[in-house]
């Protein structure tokens, strides 16, 4: 009964904290309709901040405490609205994911910047004092958890409902124009939304390092307030009362799942995995949107290159390599095989991000599969490779089944699920390496040549590269690409025609993750070992922000968008211009959604920048034109005026 | 033969009917219109006979048999195809490429679809338009590009929503053509519009809807002499000085294509004929229109300077794979 009792407290604390993030989560989506993936981070940033001024500072407890939730939060979310948000407010789901998905790895590294990692602790709030609850004894700290979350929930509430401009937030989201013609201020409310949204994740950061003292970490904590994610969605993202009751169910499980379930290693797993496992089933358990219908845009698409001009880029990046090879230092060598491996990782990105609009946080999952099936084996065969590349795509069907019924935020976030089950029960696995652990790993044998320099290394993955990216442009030309991008444009009137849109989903899906899974096996050979960490969910959010703002839409985005990853991988030096390049290519999403690609193909469409033979595929053109004999001349396409630019795979190197 | 039954079907979306125990049925070789008032409850019924919206009550047949329960994309299979009120198209695909993903949707059917895509282009006389984005080209060539999509899974049920707005008065006499060919193919069309010359020149039979109730059905001149029809119309109980039922049709159009024209310009949003222009006129703008992709640049170009699709001027084209 006691431990009943002891547990069923640790529940509504743990619930309480969710409780106070979610509701921010809350008020910011039903606001302004854009899902805030940074919201964690940004508890993570403030509980850094109150430590700063609290414990190095010298400031009191309250005070650091008052100072943060009530000026530099709000602030902080208020300006991120004004100068951020607003910008990419009316872009789809995938481009506001990109955008507060930049904010989140924007967050970390600034705090790794000003806080370099070292010890930052915190004590309890009352430490010392307490109640007893019969024989259970509930700390200060408990305490002023719950009865925050009590008041931040009652005081929101209130807000929302019996206020003037709580209301009008609440219609903001529904006619911003409407709202406007009242009188009132629809841009005002949001900046309100996202100001009190950040106060309440600072507030809920701030609690949480606060119970759990060792929780003042970059990652853990940006992470577990992805478990208020869970307890959002229990609200459907829009009701506070709903998602409180999600919190404190959420709350309760872990407790007792810490409690119950016996510690055999199985279970440590499963019960990491609770949060996502939630926070699945509340999607699964969402009502089925009906097919929208009414809608002719198309989105910045993608123009495909011609056979000749593959051919000539992949020679192009084929040579690239070669001189790599020949002037680059030994690891700088295994650092350019490393992006061409993240290059291959990302072009599966292209046809589920870039053709079919899904948006997925799984592929470091997909990659991991690819990558722990070829050290388990610990064979050097190409069968091993093959095998990965197909056990990944059983995972890409695994994620795609259940979530048939979900668009666009909701599938993005069933995916986020899926890669945080993957990590807590399989890749953290005892006989997968388990954390921290890692596996050996044989380097691929092709017909008795055994690539074991990584010269020879670089090589087979610029070959790889190309050939995935001479298939996935052949997809796009093709019957299969025409209809995901169909697809994408108009469910409804895909199915009117005989299309049926769950099969071609499952399939993107698993050819999407068959090509991460592929890049996985290839990047195992190539470090000699691996381990769970390299394929936490976390990485995904980077690769996803990288890619997009790369160019997810082409082949050569997808090059760049590997290499920029290996960059921020292996060079942290550059961290700092990589964030801002980011940041500014991810703002510039709203105009041009084909990246940083985008604007170089832009650019040798211009006429002048053109001519002289700036933007990626200048180069290539050039030689394409001399090598021919005849010239191609600037129109060699006559695809009438696209928004955008081209998605074609000339580059040179990146 | 009776292809398509719609029979006793009720939509509600939480407490507005659109749709009230309507039965409407589409025969093989014919046209059918489907007419009424703004909200009346025509594109809902286009919905559930499309599978995309699931009635509250009442069942849909296809020769026969009860597909109420069938998917959107089983449906499409089994013969129906459709145009959408508000525009569809495959926006970044080309115009081409919107026709092919049909072509090929059905390629077990048919062993070519890029000639099926050919033919189509040349028929409903989209050739200029082949190259350029869907969602750069016109209002009124993305609705023709959304016929010969459905056209190309060669559908035994066609349905058309409002297809003649964004159509010159040249292109909508076409189109008239058009739609009775691919009745005489054997095809059910099932037809709303706005148009009401239009709809009493080539439709056999006309259900009218008004606040999702059928209020009548018949032969366009029935359907003009209606009382119900008239009041839901013109607002007015008794028909207008000397009906004659018995007319013969072409007539009944000549007498009361004013009357319904005017009626539908005071009562509804967007009118449904343009702005009479000289077919001349728009044949010199065809002429000196540049290039397509200078069109496209201009996001939003005014229907009317819009050059009929095909390169003669004649419009659709019949006769070809059809
Ligand atoms: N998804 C929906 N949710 C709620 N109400 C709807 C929905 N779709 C249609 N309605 C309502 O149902 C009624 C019928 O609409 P519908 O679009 O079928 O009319 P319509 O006859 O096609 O009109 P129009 O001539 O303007 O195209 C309208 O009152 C409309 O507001
Ligand atoms: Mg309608």
């Amino acid at each position: 009964m006691n431990i009943f009792l002891t547990y069923t407290v640790l529940g509504f604390v743990i619930g309480a904290s969710y409780a106070i993030a979610a509701s921010g989560l809350v008020l910011t989506y039903a606001t302004t309709r854009i899902f805030n993936v940074a919201h964690g981070a940004t508890a993570m940033f403030m509980a850094f901040v109150y430590w700063e001024l609290a414990y190095n500072q010298g400031l009191s407890d309250w005070l650091s405490v008052l100072l943060v939730v009530f000026v530099i939060a709000p602030l902080f979310g208020a300006l991120l609205e004004r100068w951020v948000i607003r910008r990419v407010a009316d872009a789809g789901v995938g481009v506001t994911l990109v955008v507060t998905c930049a904010v989140l790895v924007g967050l970390i590294g600034a705090a790794e910047k000003i806080w370099p990692p070292g010890v930052h602790s915190v004590t309890m709030f009352f430490a010392g004092h307490g109640v007893r609850i019969g024989k259970v004894h509930v700390s200060g700290n408990d305490l002023l958890t719950i009865g925050l979350a009590v008041a931040a929930g009652a005081v929101l509430f209130a807000f929302l409902t019996f206020t003037r401009t709580g209301v009008a937030m609440r219609a903001a989201v529904d006619d911003k124009e409407l709202l406007a013609l009242h009188g009132g201020r629809p841009h005002l409310m949001a900046a309100l939304a996202w100001a009190m949204g950040s106060a309440l994740a600072a507030l809920a950061g701030i609690l949480l390092v606060s119970a759990r003292p060792s929780d003042l970490n970059y990652i853990s904590l940006t992470l577990l307030v992805v478990n208020s994610y869970a307890a959002a969605m229990a609200g459907r993202l829009t009701s506070l009362p709903r998602t409180f009751i999600g919190a404190l169910v959420l709350g309760l499980l872990n407790a007792y799942a810490s409690g119950y379930l016996w510690t055999g290693t199985a279970w440590t797993g499963f019960r990491e995995a609770i949060p996502a496992i939630f926070l699945l089933l509340m999607l699964l358990l969402m009502p089925q949107a009906p097919l929208r219908v009414g809608r002719l845009s198309g989105v910045a698409g993608v123009r495909t290159p011609e056979p000749r001009r593959i051919a000539i880029a992949s020679a192009a990046l084929v040579l690239a390599v070669v001189i790599g090879n020949a002037v680059l230092s030994t690891v700088n060598v295994n650092r350019m095989a490393l992006g061409l491996c993240f290059a291959i990782l990302a072009l599966s990105l292209v046809p589920l991000t870039g053709f079919s609009g899904y948006v997925s946080l799984a592929q470091f999952s997909f990659f991991g599969v690819g990558a722990l099936t070829v050290a388990k084996t610990h064979s050097s065969a190409p069968t091993a490779l093959l095998l990965g590349a197909l056990l990944a795509a059983v995972a890409g069907i695994l994620v795609a089944l259940p979530s048939l019924r979900l668009q666009g935020l909701y599938l993005a976030l069933s995916t986020i699920a899926f890669a945080q089950i993957m990590d807590s029960m399989v890749f953290q696995n005892p006989s997968l390496g388990g954390f921290g652990g890692s596996l050996r790993t044989k380097r691929l044998d092709l017909f008795g040549y055994r690539f074991t320099s990584d010269k020879a290394y670089a090589l087979l993955a610029a070959a790889v590269f190309c050939v995935i990216g001479i298939l996935v442009i052949g997809l796009r030309k093709g019957r299969y690409g025409r209809i995901l991008i169909a697809l994408r444009d108009s469910p409804a009137a895909c199915a009117t025609l005989g299309l049926n849109p769950r099969l071609a989903r499952v399939a993107v899906f698993a050819g999407s993750a068959a090509i991460a899974g592929l890049g996985g096996g290839l990047y195992a050979g190539l470090q000699n070992q691996v381990g769970s960490t390299n394929f936490q969910f976390f990485n995904s959010l980077p690769l996803l922000l990288i890619v997009v703002c790369a160019g997810v839409t082409s082949v050569s985005g997808a090059l760049l968008g590997g290499m920029l990853l290996m960059a921020l991988n292996s060079y942290p030096s550059t961290q700092a211009y990589l964030f801002l390049i980011l940041a500014i290519a991810a703002v510039g999403l709203g105009k041009q959604p084909n990246g940083i690609m985008g604007w170089l193909f832009d650019l040798r469409d211009h006429p002048v920048a053109g001519r002289l033979g700036f933007g990626s595929a200048g180069l290539a053109r050039s030689i394409a034109a001399s090598a021919a004999g005849a010239g191609t001349g600037s129109g060699t396409r006559s695809v009438g005026k696209s928004p955008v630019a081209v998605g074609d795979n000339a580059e040179a190197e990146a | 033969m009776t292809r398509l039954e719609v029979r006793d079907v009720t939509v509600r979306f939480g407490g507005v009917t659109a749709v009230n125990e309507a039965t409407i049925a589409a025969d093989a070789g014919h046209v059918t219109a489907l007419i009424g008032p703004n909200g009346a409850g025509k594109t809902t019924l286009f919905n559930v006979i499309t599978g995309l919206q699931k009635p509250t009550a009442g069942r849909v047949f296809l020769d026969g048999h009860d597909i109420t329960h069938t998917p959107t994309h089983r449906r499409a299979r089994h013969g129906i195809a459709r145009t959408f009120q508000r525009l569809e198209a495959f926006g970044s695909l080309t115009v081409e490429e919107n026709i092919r993903v049909a072509a090929d949707a059905i390629r077990s059917k048919n062993a070519k679809p890029a000639q099926v895509t050919r033919e189509l282009i040349r028929r409903i006389g989209l050739e200029r338009y082949a190259g350029v984005r869907a969602d750069a080209v016109p209002t009124g060539v993305a609705r023709l590009v959304e016929l010969a999509r459905a056209l190309a899974i060669d559908p035994a049920l066609l349905l058309l929503d409002e297809p003649s707005s964004g159509l010159s008065q040249a292109e909508t006499a076409a189109f008239g053509e058009l739609l009775r060919d691919l009745a005489a193919q054997g095809r059910a069309v099932l037809i709303v519009e706005h148009d009401m010359p239009l709809i009493m020149r080539v439709s056999d039979r006309i259900h009218v809807l008004d606040r999702g109730v059928l209020i009548a059905s018949g032969t366009p001149g029935e359907v003009q002499a209606d009382p119900a029809v008239r009041k839901a119309y013109l607002g007015e109980d008794e028909p207008p000085s000397d009906p004659n039922p018995t007319m013969a049709m072409p007539a009944v159009v000549e007498m009361d294509e004013e009357t319904f024209v005017a009626t539908y310009a005071g009562t509804h949003a967007a009118p449904p004929t343009r702005v009479a222009e000289p077919a001349a006129e728009t044949e010199t703008e065809t002429e000196s229109e540049p290039e397509p992709e200078s069109e496209a640049e201009s996001e939003a170009v005014p229907e009317s300077e819009e050059p009929p699709p095909s390169p003669d001027g004649a419009g659709p084209r019949s006769g070809g794979w059809f």
